[in-house]
């Protein structure tokens, strides 16, 4: 059974074998016996991007679309340090990649050799679990646990780094059934007793809230379903994070919009009044619980999650349960209905009455205008054109993302890919190219801020080489917005360096890439042209010039709490205290 | 990682543990970390800990089974209850460790530290040195003519007692190995 190779070839077995279909990633020195692998075969297919700080992010777009962990190929030194972003990206969001980086031979490692780096000790801290392979033996088992340990649990990067000797030397190949990976195994059934204690709870809650994360999403798409299920059956309203979105369709009866920092009114205000919270895949983050002390006071609390770390970290809750998402709902499930379906149908719906007069408030509304486009109207239009669409989405960071999760509606999970944890500028144009490569056919926008778009455009040229017809749709305002929202609000309109100034002609740009390019600065233009984006078989630069100084809206301002939400520019002055201004 | 231990003791999960979890009272905690023996684990371990902004009193570490390649953290750390049950899950939380657990919650524990302790002096102060060794079962392991290396085993606040009465009596220098630790009884 056991093959000898050399361990660049073993490299490319042990990816064939765990059912890798794509790499992304960029050549140089320390992995050229593996690019000679690649060259030689033709199963898996390889993505030349133009920055390693792309390749990571288009794998995350890859592992989102698809639930498959993404893989990633770097050189040492400068392709590794160039990844760590990605990288970091990817263990806050919790996605899984392998990333494979070349390193000096072993007999250089720690001699300051030419490009490296010390990888390892470098990404210690932004992945799940790494390893330096010194032994071309322990090379395959080694990416084989890589796989495992990115995959399993609370899903995350991990790193294998490959000496080039390791690479050149032959060895013993390992088949992944033979690999030890026993010792990584987290639970994923909840404890039954606390599950049954749920139960109970949400058999007389009154006023009882689905908080859902992404958390959902990762567990697979038969936890969303199992989502569904439940909130139906119960009636129970269902909000979520940034990350969960589409967990739960928007479209949905019970859904009742995104919460935290700019999720809708009634979305915190129902967190903040409610009786029983039920987190179901989602860590309590700062964007969204506001002011810790003063969030959803009156609450009892049930908190979902695979990471026995997320439970009592930032809130403390009176039922924890630890477990995968996916098998403890659907062990709530049955417990609910073997207890009779109960639950308190009168206080629930006037619960529901409660929330629709917070909705009435009709928080997510804008002053429109006829004669400059405004973000939220863009998206309004491109939300109308193409949601019964097979459309992903993907954003860049700013107040365009947020706008973007607030006017975009997902019906189903694992199409709406953004950077939540680390909120990385740059982000959405590579993680746009690797969703449209798991998905040739579909329609993969991304929703970007001119200044964030910047920060990895170099990746157009990707798109270009692989015909990835990915849509770039530029909120163009000529401001880092978010940055300016932020100096309005708190450091008394000095607008410090918040300008997108020397901004290129997107159009021209296009061009120069080898894409089309359409700018669109008038709303009675603005239907046409999406559809001529939409239309157009290709990779498509769009520079919608919108307006310069629009604000977002709903707002939690740092320090305050779920009840004390701004929801418009009248309300925006001396918002934020003393101790709110030091908080991010 | 380790589908982690924390039901056994923890302050959130035993029934027998009545302190208070909203408590902001500082405790102090002592930790066994079992891990895998491999490259980095320690570096692992510690930038968990100033990572995320937690105290390290003492932390020792060997490997304590040559066969599993298996080697056992004690560190002793201080915070409220709150940051002693994050301190565990984030341990658990790393891949190659095995277990944890809460020695100062799970029930009684012996705590053992090796000191060396220097003393230099002549005259009465240097035989009251001696006199106070031996109360306290300190064990001369080198003597000069103006100095006394001193061997301990104790309990940490035992040294620190020892250490303070040698103070005065011309202590220059202490070598501490940190707390060793097991469970009591089977
Ligand atoms: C890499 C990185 N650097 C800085 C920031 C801080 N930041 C957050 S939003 C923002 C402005 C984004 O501007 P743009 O992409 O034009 O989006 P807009 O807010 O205008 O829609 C900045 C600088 C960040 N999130 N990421
Ligand atoms: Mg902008």
């Amino acid at each position: 059974m056991s093959q000898q190779m050399t361990g660049a070839k073993m490299v490319v077995q042990a990816l064939k074998e765990q059912g890798v279909e794509v790499v992304f990633g960029y050549p140089g020195g320390a992995v050229l016996p593996i690019y000679d692998e690649i060259f030689q075969q033709n199963e898996i297919r390889h993505i030349l991007v133009r920055h390693e700080q792309g390749a990571a992010h288009a794998a995350e777009g890859y592992a989102r679309a698809t639930g498959k962990p993404g893989v990633v190929l770097v050189t040492s030194g400068p392709g590794a340090t160039n990844a760590v972003t990605g990288i970091t990206d990817a263990l806050m969001d919790s996605i899984p990649l392998v990333v494979l980086s070349g390193q000096v031979p072993t007999f250089l490692i720690g001699n300051d050799a030419f490009q490296e780096a010390d990888t390892v000790g470098i990404t210690r801290p932004c992945t799940k679990h790494n390893w330096l392979v010194k032994d071309p033996n322990k090379l395959a088992e080694t990416i084989h646990q890589a796989f495992h340990v990115a995959t399993s649990g609370r899903p995350g990067p991990v790193l294998v780094d490959i000496p080039k000797d390791v690479q050149f030397a032959t060895g013993t190949y390992l088949p992944p059934k033979k690999a030890r990976t026993d010792h990584y195994a987290p639970r994923v059934k909840g404890d039954i007793e606390a599950i049954t204690a749920l139960v109970e709870m949400m058999e007389t809650a009154e006023r009882p809230v689905l908080y859902t994360g992404g958390g959902v999403i990762n567990s697979g798409p038969g936890a969303s379903q199992l989502l569904c299920e439940l909130a139906e059956a119960t009636g129970f309203p269902v909000t979520s994070t940034l990350m969960g979105l589409g967990a739960y369709p928007a479209s949905g009866r019970n859904w009742i919009g995104m919460l935290g920092m700019h999720g809708t009114y009634e979305a915190n205000m129902t967190m903040h009044d409610c009786d029983l919270m039920i987190a179901v895949g989602a860590r309590f983050d700062d964007r969204i619980t506001g002011r810790v002390n003063a969030f959803s006071p009156n609450s009892r609390k049930a908190h979902i999650d695979i990471d026995p770390s997320s439970i009592n970290k930032v809130i403390r809750v009176d039922v924890p349960i630890v477990g995968d998402v996916g098998h403890v709902l659907e062990d709530l499930l049955k417990i609910w209905k073997s207890r009779g379906r109960k639950s308190n149908r009168e206080g629930i719906e006037s619960w529901w009455k409660r929330i629709a007069e917070w909705r009435a408030i009709d928080c997510l509304s804008f002053k429109p205008s006829k004669d400059t486009i405004k973000p939220q109207h863009a998206l309004q239009r491109l939300e109308a054109l193409t949601r019964d669409m097979d459309r992903y989405i993907t954003t860049e960071v700013g107040q365009h993302q947020m706008w973007a999760a607030q006017f975009l509606g997902f019906d189903a999970p694992n199409r709406w890919m953004t950077s939540g944890g680390l909120g990385t500028m740059g982000y959405g144009l590579p993680a746009s190219i690797g969703v449209q490569i798991a998905h040739p056919d579909a329609l993969v926008i991304n929703v970007a801020g001119e200044a964030s778009w910047l920060m990895n455009m170099q990746e157009m040229g990707t798109a270009v080489q692989y015909r990835a017809p990915v849509k770039q749709f530029i909120l163009n305002n000529e401001r880092l917005g978010m940055v300016r929202q932020w100096q309005e609000l708190l450091h008394g309109e000095r607008y410090s360096h918040s300008w997108s100034e020397a901004l290129p002609d997107f159009v021209k740009l296009a061009e120069a890439f080898g894409c089309k390019g359409i700018k669109c600065d008038h709303p009675d233009d603005l239907d046409e042209a999406i559809r001529e984006m939409l239309a157009y078989d290709g990779p498509v630069i769009f520079d919608c010039l919108v307006e310069k100084h629009e604000n977002c809206f709903p707002m939690i301002p740092s320090g305050n709490a779920h009840n004390q939400m701004i929801l418009g520019e009248a309300e925006t002055q001396g918002v934020i205290g003393q101790s709110g201004a030091v908080l991010v | 990682m380790s589908p982690l231990k924390i039901q056994q003791g923890s302050s959130k999960h035993s029934a027998y543990d009545l302190r208070d979890p909203y408590s902001e009272v500082l405790e102090t905690h002592t930790l066994a970390v079992l891990v895998d023996n491999e490259p980095g684990v320690l570096a692992r371990v510690i930038g968990l800990f100033s990572g995320r902004g937690y105290n390290i009193d003492s932390l020792t570490v060997a490997e304590t089974d040559h066969q599993g390649h298996r080697s056992r953290i004690t560190v002793v750390t201080t915070g409220t209850p709150q940051v002693i049950d994050q301190i565990k899950a984030q341990l658990g939380r790393i891949v190659p460790v095995h277990t944890v657990n809460d020695l100062t919650v799970e029930g009684p524990s012996v705590q053992r530290e090796l000191a060396l302790l220097k003393v230099t002096g002549k005259g009465d102060a240097r035989i009251e040195a001696l006199r106070l060794a031996e109360i306290f079962r300190a064990n001369v392991v080198d003597s000069t003519l103006e100095s006394f290396v001193f061997e301990m085993t104790g309990a940490p606040d035992k040294i620190d007692a020892f250490a303070d009465l040698m103070r005065p009596l011309g202590l220059i220098e202490i070598a501490r190995t940190g707390v060793a630790a097991l469970a009591r009884g089977v």
